[in-house]
Protein backbone atom coordinates (compact mmCIF):
# COMPACT_ATOMS: atom_id res chain seq x y z
CA UNK A 1 0.00 0.00 0.00
CA UNK A 2 3.07 2.06 0.08
CA UNK A 3 2.16 2.67 -3.44
CA UNK A 4 -1.08 4.41 -2.68
CA UNK A 5 0.62 6.79 -0.08
CA UNK A 6 2.86 7.63 -2.58
CA UNK A 7 0.40 8.62 -5.27
CA UNK A 8 -1.88 10.19 -2.62
CA UNK A 9 1.31 12.79 -1.41
CA UNK A 10 2.07 12.87 -5.24
CA UNK A 11 -1.38 14.05 -5.84
CA UNK A 12 -1.58 16.45 -3.22
CA UNK A 13 1.60 18.57 -3.84
CA UNK A 14 -0.06 18.57 -7.58
CA UNK A 15 -3.19 19.99 -6.09
CA UNK A 16 -2.00 22.60 -3.53
CA UNK A 17 1.79 23.07 -4.22
CA UNK A 18 1.24 23.51 -8.46
CA UNK A 19 -2.57 25.27 -8.03
CA UNK A 20 -3.95 22.12 -9.01
CA UNK A 21 -6.92 23.53 -7.50
CA UNK A 22 -7.42 26.55 -9.49
CA UNK A 23 -8.38 24.41 -12.41
CA UNK A 24 -10.57 22.22 -10.50
CA UNK A 25 -12.31 25.24 -8.91
CA UNK A 26 -12.61 26.44 -12.69
CA UNK A 27 -13.94 23.09 -13.23
CA UNK A 28 -16.34 23.08 -11.13
CA UNK A 29 -17.62 26.29 -11.10
CA UNK A 30 -18.26 25.70 -14.55
CA UNK A 31 -19.94 22.40 -14.30
CA UNK A 32 -22.45 23.72 -12.10
CA UNK A 33 -23.00 27.01 -14.01
CA UNK A 34 -24.05 24.68 -17.07
CA UNK A 35 -25.93 22.75 -15.49
CA UNK A 36 -27.48 25.23 -13.42
CA UNK A 37 -28.27 27.31 -16.34
CA UNK A 38 -28.99 24.54 -18.45
CA UNK A 39 -31.79 23.37 -16.28
CA UNK A 40 -32.99 26.76 -15.73
CA UNK A 41 -33.05 27.32 -19.48
CA UNK A 42 -34.66 23.75 -19.67
CA UNK A 43 -37.71 24.43 -17.26
CA UNK A 44 -38.58 27.94 -18.96
CA UNK A 45 -38.56 26.43 -22.38
CA UNK A 46 -39.91 23.20 -20.60
CA UNK A 47 -42.95 25.05 -19.26
CA UNK A 48 -43.76 27.23 -23.18
CA UNK A 49 -43.39 23.39 -24.79
CA UNK A 50 -45.91 22.12 -21.82
CA UNK A 51 -48.11 24.76 -22.20
CA UNK A 52 -48.45 24.30 -26.32
CA UNK A 53 -48.80 20.69 -25.23
CA UNK A 54 -51.80 20.73 -22.98
CA UNK A 55 -54.16 23.65 -24.34
CA UNK A 56 -57.03 22.57 -25.89
CA UNK A 57 -56.47 22.55 -29.43
CA UNK A 58 -59.72 23.73 -31.14
CA UNK A 59 -58.04 26.42 -33.05
CA UNK A 60 -55.35 26.73 -35.65
CA UNK A 61 -52.65 28.48 -34.17
CA UNK A 62 -52.24 26.22 -31.20
CA UNK A 63 -52.18 23.27 -33.39
CA UNK A 64 -49.29 25.07 -35.69
CA UNK A 65 -47.24 25.05 -32.25
CA UNK A 66 -48.15 21.69 -30.97
CA UNK A 67 -46.69 20.24 -34.65
CA UNK A 68 -43.28 22.71 -33.90
CA UNK A 69 -43.09 21.68 -30.37
CA UNK A 70 -42.92 17.59 -31.49
CA UNK A 71 -40.49 18.11 -33.78
CA UNK A 72 -38.47 20.04 -31.69
CA UNK A 73 -38.81 17.76 -29.02
CA UNK A 74 -38.28 14.80 -31.50
CA UNK A 75 -34.79 16.66 -32.38
CA UNK A 76 -33.23 16.93 -29.09
CA UNK A 77 -34.54 14.00 -27.95
CA UNK A 78 -33.07 12.03 -30.85
CA UNK A 79 -29.72 13.06 -30.99
CA UNK A 80 -26.74 12.49 -28.48
CA UNK A 81 -26.35 15.40 -26.58
CA UNK A 82 -22.45 15.05 -27.27
CA UNK A 83 -23.45 15.26 -31.42
CA UNK A 84 -25.55 18.37 -30.39
CA UNK A 85 -22.52 20.34 -29.10
CA UNK A 86 -20.23 19.63 -31.48
CA UNK A 87 -22.66 20.70 -34.35
CA UNK A 88 -23.35 23.74 -32.69
CA UNK A 89 -20.18 24.90 -31.83
CA UNK A 90 -17.82 23.53 -35.24
CA UNK A 91 -20.89 24.23 -37.50
CA UNK A 92 -23.82 25.95 -36.88
CA UNK A 93 -22.10 29.11 -34.97
CA UNK A 94 -18.95 29.17 -37.59
CA UNK A 95 -21.92 29.13 -40.64
CA UNK A 96 -23.78 31.83 -38.55
CA UNK A 97 -20.87 33.95 -37.94
CA UNK A 98 -21.55 34.27 -34.26
CA UNK A 99 -18.91 34.17 -31.54
CA UNK A 100 -19.65 31.58 -28.32
CA UNK A 101 -17.01 30.58 -26.24
CA UNK A 102 -17.27 26.29 -24.89
CA UNK A 103 -18.96 27.22 -21.85
CA UNK A 104 -21.47 29.46 -23.33
CA UNK A 105 -22.59 27.01 -25.96
CA UNK A 106 -22.08 23.84 -23.74
CA UNK A 107 -25.15 26.31 -21.32
CA UNK A 108 -27.47 26.81 -24.77
CA UNK A 109 -27.05 23.15 -26.22
CA UNK A 110 -28.14 21.66 -22.41
CA UNK A 111 -30.64 23.84 -21.89
CA UNK A 112 -32.69 23.57 -25.61
CA UNK A 113 -31.44 20.01 -24.28
CA UNK A 114 -33.02 19.44 -21.10
CA UNK A 115 -35.92 21.61 -21.88
CA UNK A 116 -36.68 19.00 -24.58
CA UNK A 117 -37.11 16.43 -21.54
CA UNK A 118 -38.50 18.42 -18.86
CA UNK A 119 -41.42 19.27 -21.31
CA UNK A 120 -42.40 15.95 -21.57
CA UNK A 121 -41.93 15.65 -17.47
CA UNK A 122 -43.92 18.42 -17.04
CA UNK A 123 -46.56 17.43 -19.82
CA UNK A 124 -46.60 13.79 -18.70
CA UNK A 125 -46.87 15.19 -14.67
CA UNK A 126 -50.08 17.66 -15.73
CA UNK A 127 -51.76 14.72 -17.74
CA UNK A 128 -51.21 12.70 -14.35
CA UNK A 129 -53.93 14.80 -12.70
CA UNK A 130 -57.34 13.38 -12.84
CA UNK A 131 -58.97 14.53 -15.48
CA UNK A 132 -62.20 15.51 -12.92
CA UNK A 133 -59.98 18.14 -10.86
CA UNK A 134 -60.13 20.01 -14.23
CA UNK A 135 -63.70 19.61 -15.08
CA UNK A 136 -64.55 20.37 -11.54
CA UNK A 137 -62.99 23.89 -11.55
CA UNK A 138 -64.50 24.48 -15.15
CA UNK A 139 -67.93 23.10 -13.49
CA UNK A 140 -67.73 26.16 -11.33
CA UNK A 141 -67.01 28.64 -13.52
CA UNK A 142 -63.56 28.92 -13.46
CA UNK A 143 -61.48 30.08 -16.87
CA UNK A 144 -59.26 26.97 -18.36
CA UNK A 145 -56.39 29.53 -17.33
CA UNK A 146 -57.73 29.76 -13.34
CA UNK A 147 -58.59 25.55 -13.58
CA UNK A 148 -55.05 25.07 -14.35
CA UNK A 149 -53.24 27.51 -12.36
CA UNK A 150 -55.54 26.90 -9.15
CA UNK A 151 -56.30 23.42 -9.10
CA UNK A 152 -54.25 21.08 -11.44
CA UNK A 153 -50.79 22.69 -11.69
CA UNK A 154 -50.70 22.52 -7.57
CA UNK A 155 -51.21 18.93 -7.66
CA UNK A 156 -49.39 18.36 -10.59
CA UNK A 157 -45.61 19.75 -9.06
CA UNK A 158 -45.55 17.06 -6.67
CA UNK A 159 -45.43 14.65 -9.65
CA UNK A 160 -43.12 16.80 -11.90
CA UNK A 161 -40.53 17.49 -9.04
CA UNK A 162 -38.98 13.90 -8.73
CA UNK A 163 -38.52 13.47 -12.29
CA UNK A 164 -37.69 17.05 -12.98
CA UNK A 165 -34.54 16.60 -10.12
CA UNK A 166 -33.57 13.92 -11.77
CA UNK A 167 -32.78 15.29 -15.21
CA UNK A 168 -31.27 17.80 -13.43
CA UNK A 169 -29.03 14.68 -11.32
CA UNK A 170 -28.78 13.47 -14.89
CA UNK A 171 -27.76 16.93 -16.70
CA UNK A 172 -24.97 17.44 -14.06
CA UNK A 173 -23.55 14.24 -15.23
CA UNK A 174 -23.81 14.74 -18.93
CA UNK A 175 -21.62 18.11 -18.49
CA UNK A 176 -19.09 15.87 -18.38
CA UNK A 177 -18.48 16.19 -22.21
CA UNK A 178 -18.30 19.98 -22.25
CA UNK A 179 -14.38 18.90 -23.24
CA UNK A 180 -15.51 18.04 -26.29
CA UNK A 181 -16.40 21.85 -27.03
CA UNK A 182 -12.97 23.07 -25.49
CA UNK A 183 -14.85 24.06 -21.98
CA UNK A 184 -12.74 23.78 -18.97
CA UNK A 185 -14.98 21.42 -16.27
CA UNK A 186 -14.15 18.80 -13.46
CA UNK A 187 -13.00 16.33 -15.88
CA UNK A 188 -10.44 18.47 -17.81
CA UNK A 189 -9.05 20.06 -14.24
CA UNK A 190 -8.40 16.83 -13.23
CA UNK A 191 -7.34 15.23 -16.50
CA UNK A 192 -4.69 18.23 -15.85
CA UNK A 193 -3.84 17.44 -12.79
CA UNK A 194 -3.07 13.32 -13.49
CA UNK A 195 -1.28 13.93 -16.97
CA UNK A 196 1.07 16.79 -15.08
CA UNK A 197 2.12 13.96 -12.40
CA UNK A 198 2.07 11.05 -14.54
CA UNK A 199 -0.90 9.95 -11.78
CA UNK A 200 -4.38 9.63 -13.24
CA UNK A 201 -5.97 7.05 -10.02
CA UNK A 202 -6.20 9.38 -7.49
CA UNK A 203 -7.72 12.49 -9.28
CA UNK A 204 -10.28 10.56 -11.10
CA UNK A 205 -11.24 8.80 -7.96
CA UNK A 206 -11.21 12.40 -6.33
CA UNK A 207 -13.49 13.41 -9.74
CA UNK A 208 -15.61 10.54 -8.86
CA UNK A 209 -16.46 11.60 -5.33
CA UNK A 210 -16.97 15.12 -6.17
CA UNK A 211 -19.78 14.28 -8.62
CA UNK A 212 -21.25 11.83 -5.83
CA UNK A 213 -21.35 14.39 -3.20
CA UNK A 214 -22.91 16.60 -5.34
CA UNK A 215 -25.63 14.52 -6.33
CA UNK A 216 -26.04 13.68 -2.91
CA UNK A 217 -26.86 17.45 -2.04
CA UNK A 218 -29.25 17.64 -4.90
CA UNK A 219 -31.12 14.08 -4.01
CA UNK A 220 -31.47 15.48 -0.65
CA UNK A 221 -32.68 19.10 -1.83
CA UNK A 222 -35.76 17.23 -3.58
CA UNK A 223 -36.50 15.71 -0.93
CA UNK A 224 -37.28 18.79 1.62
CA UNK A 225 -39.24 19.87 -0.98
CA UNK A 226 -40.86 17.18 -2.23
CA UNK A 227 -42.03 17.07 1.92
CA UNK A 228 -43.34 20.25 1.88
CA UNK A 229 -45.72 19.50 -1.14
CA UNK A 230 -46.70 16.61 0.13
CA UNK A 231 -49.15 18.90 2.94
CA UNK A 232 -52.49 17.81 0.94
CA UNK A 233 -51.67 13.78 0.93
CA UNK A 234 -50.95 13.63 4.63
CA UNK A 235 -53.89 12.31 6.80
CA UNK A 236 -54.17 14.81 9.84
CA UNK B 1 -85.62 27.61 -17.21
CA UNK B 2 -83.84 25.47 -19.09
CA UNK B 3 -85.55 24.74 -22.44
CA UNK B 4 -83.37 21.71 -24.45
CA UNK B 5 -84.36 22.12 -28.23
CA UNK B 6 -83.21 19.12 -30.36
CA UNK B 7 -79.86 18.38 -28.59
CA UNK B 8 -77.32 16.29 -30.53
CA UNK B 9 -73.63 15.19 -29.54
CA UNK B 10 -71.71 12.97 -31.97
CA UNK B 11 -68.15 11.69 -31.47
CA UNK B 12 -66.91 11.00 -35.08
CA UNK B 13 -69.35 9.10 -36.46
CA UNK B 14 -71.21 8.00 -33.48
CA UNK B 15 -74.71 9.74 -32.32
CA UNK B 16 -74.96 9.37 -28.73
CA UNK B 17 -77.64 12.01 -27.99
CA UNK B 18 -80.39 12.09 -31.14
CA UNK B 19 -82.27 14.94 -31.02
CA UNK B 20 -82.94 15.75 -27.76
CA UNK B 21 -86.29 18.21 -26.44
CA UNK B 22 -87.26 19.01 -22.85
CA UNK B 23 -87.88 22.01 -20.33
CA UNK B 24 -87.24 21.96 -17.16
CA UNK B 25 -88.82 24.70 -15.22
CA UNK B 26 -87.58 25.99 -11.57
CA UNK B 27 -88.76 24.20 -8.75
CA UNK B 28 -88.18 20.46 -11.37
CA UNK B 29 -86.69 17.69 -9.95
CA UNK B 30 -86.01 15.85 -12.76
CA UNK B 31 -84.41 12.35 -12.86
CA UNK B 32 -82.89 11.03 -16.00
CA UNK B 33 -83.08 6.97 -16.23
CA UNK B 34 -81.14 4.38 -18.41
CA UNK B 35 -79.10 1.36 -19.54
CA UNK B 36 -75.65 2.31 -19.60
CA UNK B 37 -74.14 3.79 -22.63
CA UNK B 38 -77.67 5.33 -23.52
CA UNK B 39 -76.48 8.97 -23.60
CA UNK B 40 -77.71 9.61 -20.20
CA UNK B 41 -74.55 10.87 -18.80
CA UNK B 42 -73.69 12.97 -21.81
CA UNK B 43 -76.67 14.77 -21.81
CA UNK B 44 -76.69 15.56 -18.78
CA UNK B 45 -72.79 17.14 -19.25
CA UNK B 46 -73.48 18.50 -22.50
CA UNK B 47 -76.34 20.87 -20.43
CA UNK B 48 -73.37 23.38 -18.96
CA UNK B 49 -71.58 22.37 -22.09
CA UNK B 50 -68.71 19.95 -20.32
CA UNK B 51 -69.18 18.35 -23.77
CA UNK B 52 -69.99 20.68 -26.50
CA UNK B 53 -73.02 19.95 -28.07
CA UNK B 54 -72.54 19.67 -31.98
CA UNK B 55 -76.10 20.80 -32.58
CA UNK B 56 -79.04 22.49 -31.10
CA UNK B 57 -79.59 24.57 -28.95
CA UNK B 58 -79.69 25.01 -24.99
CA UNK B 59 -81.77 27.81 -23.71
CA UNK B 60 -80.69 28.83 -20.15
CA UNK B 61 -82.24 31.59 -18.43
CA UNK B 62 -82.53 33.34 -22.05
CA UNK B 63 -79.05 32.92 -23.75
CA UNK B 64 -78.76 29.81 -25.95
CA UNK B 65 -75.35 28.48 -24.07
CA UNK B 66 -74.72 25.94 -26.95
CA UNK B 67 -73.33 28.77 -29.05
CA UNK B 68 -69.67 28.80 -28.81
CA UNK B 69 -69.67 32.41 -28.97
CA UNK B 70 -71.35 33.01 -25.43
CA UNK B 71 -68.42 33.12 -22.61
CA UNK B 72 -69.87 29.89 -21.04
CA UNK B 73 -68.13 30.15 -17.76
CA UNK B 74 -70.75 33.43 -16.91
CA UNK B 75 -73.63 30.32 -17.58
CA UNK B 76 -71.79 27.64 -15.32
CA UNK B 77 -71.47 29.89 -12.51
CA UNK B 78 -75.74 29.57 -11.91
CA UNK B 79 -75.48 25.87 -13.08
CA UNK B 80 -74.02 24.12 -10.49
CA UNK B 81 -72.30 20.44 -11.27
CA UNK B 82 -72.22 16.94 -8.84
CA UNK B 83 -69.77 14.12 -10.16
CA UNK B 84 -69.59 10.37 -9.66
CA UNK B 85 -66.33 10.92 -8.71
CA UNK B 86 -66.73 13.74 -6.23
CA UNK B 87 -64.38 15.42 -7.73
CA UNK B 88 -63.17 17.87 -5.01
CA UNK B 89 -59.90 19.87 -5.47
CA UNK B 90 -57.58 17.65 -3.58
CA UNK B 91 -54.39 20.36 -3.06
CA UNK B 92 -57.25 22.28 -1.30
CA UNK B 93 -58.89 21.93 2.47
CA UNK B 94 -62.74 21.50 2.53
CA UNK B 95 -63.35 25.36 3.23
CA UNK B 96 -61.23 26.23 0.49
CA UNK B 97 -62.93 23.67 -1.65
CA UNK B 98 -66.05 25.53 -0.94
CA UNK B 99 -64.91 29.11 -0.91
CA UNK B 100 -62.99 29.28 -3.98
CA UNK B 101 -65.35 29.68 -6.69
CA UNK B 102 -67.64 32.23 -4.81
CA UNK B 103 -63.95 34.85 -4.13
CA UNK B 104 -62.82 33.97 -7.18
CA UNK B 105 -65.76 35.30 -9.42
CA UNK B 106 -66.11 38.29 -6.23
CA UNK B 107 -62.44 39.14 -7.08
CA UNK B 108 -62.05 39.14 -10.57
CA UNK B 109 -65.38 41.32 -10.51
CA UNK B 110 -64.00 43.97 -8.47
CA UNK B 111 -60.85 43.50 -10.34
CA UNK B 112 -62.71 44.47 -13.56
CA UNK B 113 -64.62 47.14 -11.95
CA UNK B 114 -61.06 48.88 -10.54
CA UNK B 115 -59.54 48.81 -14.49
CA UNK B 116 -62.70 50.49 -15.53
CA UNK B 117 -62.69 53.17 -12.91
CA UNK B 118 -59.25 53.80 -13.81
CA UNK B 119 -59.19 54.74 -17.75
CA UNK B 120 -62.79 56.12 -16.49
CA UNK B 121 -60.55 58.31 -14.08
CA UNK B 122 -57.99 58.96 -17.07
CA UNK B 123 -60.67 60.10 -19.39
CA UNK B 124 -62.32 62.59 -16.88
CA UNK B 125 -60.01 64.64 -16.96
CA UNK B 126 -60.28 65.37 -20.38
CA UNK B 127 -64.49 65.44 -20.14
CA UNK B 128 -66.39 68.59 -19.03
CA UNK B 129 -69.13 66.17 -17.64
CA UNK B 130 -67.03 63.92 -15.37
CA UNK B 131 -68.34 60.31 -15.69
CA UNK B 132 -69.61 58.43 -13.02
CA UNK B 133 -66.84 55.44 -11.66
CA UNK B 134 -68.26 52.24 -10.45
CA UNK B 135 -68.76 50.91 -7.20
CA UNK B 136 -65.55 49.33 -5.77
CA UNK B 137 -67.77 47.17 -3.11
CA UNK B 138 -65.67 45.17 -0.58
CA UNK B 139 -62.05 44.83 0.09
CA UNK B 140 -60.60 41.44 -0.61
CA UNK B 141 -60.50 40.65 3.28
CA UNK B 142 -64.09 41.46 3.45
CA UNK B 143 -64.82 38.84 0.33
CA UNK B 144 -62.67 36.01 1.88
CA UNK B 145 -64.32 36.10 5.26
CA UNK B 146 -68.09 36.41 3.94
CA UNK B 147 -67.17 33.66 1.64
CA UNK B 148 -65.68 31.46 4.75
CA UNK B 149 -68.29 32.31 7.19
CA UNK B 150 -70.70 31.95 4.44
CA UNK B 151 -68.89 28.08 3.59
CA UNK B 152 -69.09 27.33 7.40
CA UNK B 153 -72.50 27.75 7.40
CA UNK B 154 -73.19 25.60 4.65
CA UNK B 155 -70.72 22.84 6.36
CA UNK B 156 -72.80 23.39 9.60
CA UNK B 157 -76.06 21.95 7.68
CA UNK B 158 -74.24 18.89 6.57
CA UNK B 159 -72.71 18.40 10.08
CA UNK B 160 -68.97 18.67 8.79
CA UNK B 161 -67.68 22.10 10.45
CA UNK B 162 -65.17 19.98 11.95
CA UNK B 163 -63.54 19.23 8.88
CA UNK B 164 -63.35 22.33 7.71
CA UNK B 165 -59.78 22.66 7.58
CA UNK B 166 -58.73 18.83 6.88
CA UNK B 167 -58.09 17.90 2.69
CA UNK B 168 -60.64 15.94 1.24
CA UNK B 169 -58.09 12.74 1.31
CA UNK B 170 -59.32 12.21 5.07
CA UNK B 171 -62.89 12.92 4.15
CA UNK B 172 -65.11 9.26 3.04
CA UNK B 173 -67.11 8.65 0.41
CA UNK B 174 -70.22 10.15 1.68
CA UNK B 175 -68.78 12.94 3.47
CA UNK B 176 -66.82 13.64 -0.55
CA UNK B 177 -70.26 13.80 -1.98
CA UNK B 178 -71.66 15.75 0.78
CA UNK B 179 -69.26 18.36 0.71
CA UNK B 180 -68.98 18.26 -3.13
CA UNK B 181 -73.15 19.24 -2.99
CA UNK B 182 -72.24 22.12 -0.81
CA UNK B 183 -69.14 23.38 -2.90
CA UNK B 184 -72.25 24.12 -5.94
CA UNK B 185 -74.82 25.15 -3.81
CA UNK B 186 -71.93 28.20 -2.25
CA UNK B 187 -72.24 29.55 -5.50
CA UNK B 188 -76.53 30.25 -4.95
CA UNK B 189 -76.76 27.93 -8.72
CA UNK B 190 -80.13 28.24 -10.16
CA UNK B 191 -79.61 24.20 -11.00
CA UNK B 192 -77.93 21.34 -9.87
CA UNK B 193 -76.93 18.79 -12.36
CA UNK B 194 -76.30 15.63 -10.50
CA UNK B 195 -74.03 13.16 -12.25
CA UNK B 196 -74.80 9.37 -10.71
CA UNK B 197 -74.08 11.00 -7.29
CA UNK B 198 -74.43 7.84 -5.73
CA UNK B 199 -73.20 5.14 -7.98
CA UNK B 200 -68.90 5.63 -6.50
CA UNK B 201 -70.67 5.23 -2.93
CA UNK B 202 -70.64 2.89 -0.36
CA UNK B 203 -74.34 1.28 0.24
CA UNK B 204 -74.25 2.01 3.94
CA UNK B 205 -73.36 6.07 2.63
CA UNK B 206 -76.07 6.51 -0.35
CA UNK B 207 -78.24 7.04 2.44
CA UNK B 208 -76.66 10.51 3.74
CA UNK B 209 -76.22 11.65 -0.16
CA UNK B 210 -80.12 11.13 -0.70
CA UNK B 211 -80.96 12.59 2.28
CA UNK B 212 -79.23 16.05 1.61
CA UNK B 213 -80.84 16.10 -1.78
CA UNK B 214 -84.34 15.38 -0.56
CA UNK B 215 -83.63 18.24 1.67
CA UNK B 216 -82.55 20.01 -1.54
CA UNK B 217 -85.70 19.25 -3.35
CA UNK B 218 -87.90 20.24 -0.31
CA UNK B 219 -86.84 23.85 -0.12
CA UNK B 220 -87.16 23.92 -3.78
CA UNK B 221 -84.25 23.88 -5.87
CA UNK B 222 -84.22 23.15 -9.54
CA UNK B 223 -82.75 19.93 -10.12
CA UNK B 224 -81.85 17.70 -12.80
CA UNK B 225 -80.41 14.03 -11.63
CA UNK B 226 -79.21 10.82 -13.69
CA UNK B 227 -79.14 8.19 -11.14
CA UNK B 228 -79.79 4.32 -10.89
CA UNK B 229 -81.65 5.11 -7.44
CA UNK B 230 -85.37 4.17 -8.47
CA UNK B 231 -86.46 4.62 -5.38
CA UNK B 232 -85.11 7.92 -4.66
CA UNK B 233 -86.63 9.01 -8.18
CA UNK B 234 -90.24 7.58 -7.85
CA UNK B 235 -90.05 9.27 -4.11
CA UNK B 236 -88.34 12.73 -5.08
CA UNK B 237 -88.80 13.44 -8.75
CA UNK B 238 -91.90 15.27 -10.40
CA UNK B 239 -90.32 14.13 -13.88
CA UNK B 240 -89.17 10.83 -14.64
CA UNK B 241 -86.97 10.68 -18.13
CA UNK B 242 -86.05 7.42 -19.96
CA UNK B 243 -83.42 7.83 -22.41
CA UNK B 244 -82.18 5.21 -24.10
CA UNK B 245 -79.99 5.11 -27.50
CA UNK B 246 -79.72 8.84 -27.30
CA UNK B 247 -83.24 9.57 -27.29
CA UNK B 248 -85.75 10.02 -24.68
CA UNK B 249 -88.11 7.40 -25.63
CA UNK B 250 -90.65 8.54 -22.19
CA UNK B 251 -91.11 11.32 -20.25
CA UNK B 252 -93.85 11.69 -17.12
CA UNK B 253 -94.73 12.04 -13.17
CA UNK B 254 -93.23 8.83 -11.39
CA UNK B 255 -96.06 7.16 -10.35
CA UNK B 256 -97.55 6.73 -14.25
CA UNK B 257 -93.96 6.31 -15.58
CA UNK B 258 -93.36 3.17 -12.75
CA UNK B 259 -96.73 1.68 -12.82
CA UNK B 260 -98.02 2.57 -16.27
CA UNK B 261 -95.03 2.50 -18.67
CA UNK B 262 -95.88 2.74 -22.01
CA UNK B 263 -92.62 2.29 -24.22
CA UNK B 264 -91.68 -1.55 -24.38
CA UNK B 265 -88.20 -0.48 -23.88
CA UNK B 266 -89.08 1.01 -20.68
CA UNK B 267 -91.17 -1.99 -19.55
CA UNK B 268 -88.52 -4.39 -20.51
CA UNK B 269 -85.70 -1.89 -18.64
CA UNK B 270 -88.10 -1.84 -15.87
CA UNK B 271 -88.97 -5.29 -15.71
CA UNK B 272 -85.15 -6.07 -15.35
CA UNK B 273 -83.88 -3.08 -12.68
CA UNK B 274 -87.22 -3.29 -10.49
Amino acid sequence: MSGLSAKIDKFIEMFIDYKGYVKVLEGLSNTLLIAVLGLLIGIVIGTLIATVRVVPKYKRLPRVLNRFCSFYVALFRGTPVVVQLLLAYYVILPLAGGHMTGVETAIMIFGLNSGAYASEIMRGGIQSVDAGQLEAGRAVGLSFSTSMFKIVIPQAVKNILPTLGNEFIALIKDTSVVSFVGATDLYVAFNYIGSNSYEFMVPYIVMALIYVVMVLLITLMIKLMERRFAKSDRRN
Amino acid sequence: MIDVINLEKHFGDKNVLDGINVKIEKGDIMVVIGPSGSGKSTFLRCLNCMEDPTGGQIIFNGVDIADPKVDINLHRRHMGMVFQHFNLFNNKTVIENIMLAPVYVARSERRKAKHKNFWIGVANVFRKEKKEKYPIGQSVAEIKSEAREKGMKLLERIGLEDKADVYPSTLSGGQKQRVAIVRALAMDPDVILFDEPTSALDPEMVGEVLDLMKQLAKEGMTMIIVTHEMGFAREVANKVVFVDEGQILESAPPKEFFENPKHPRLKEFLSKVL
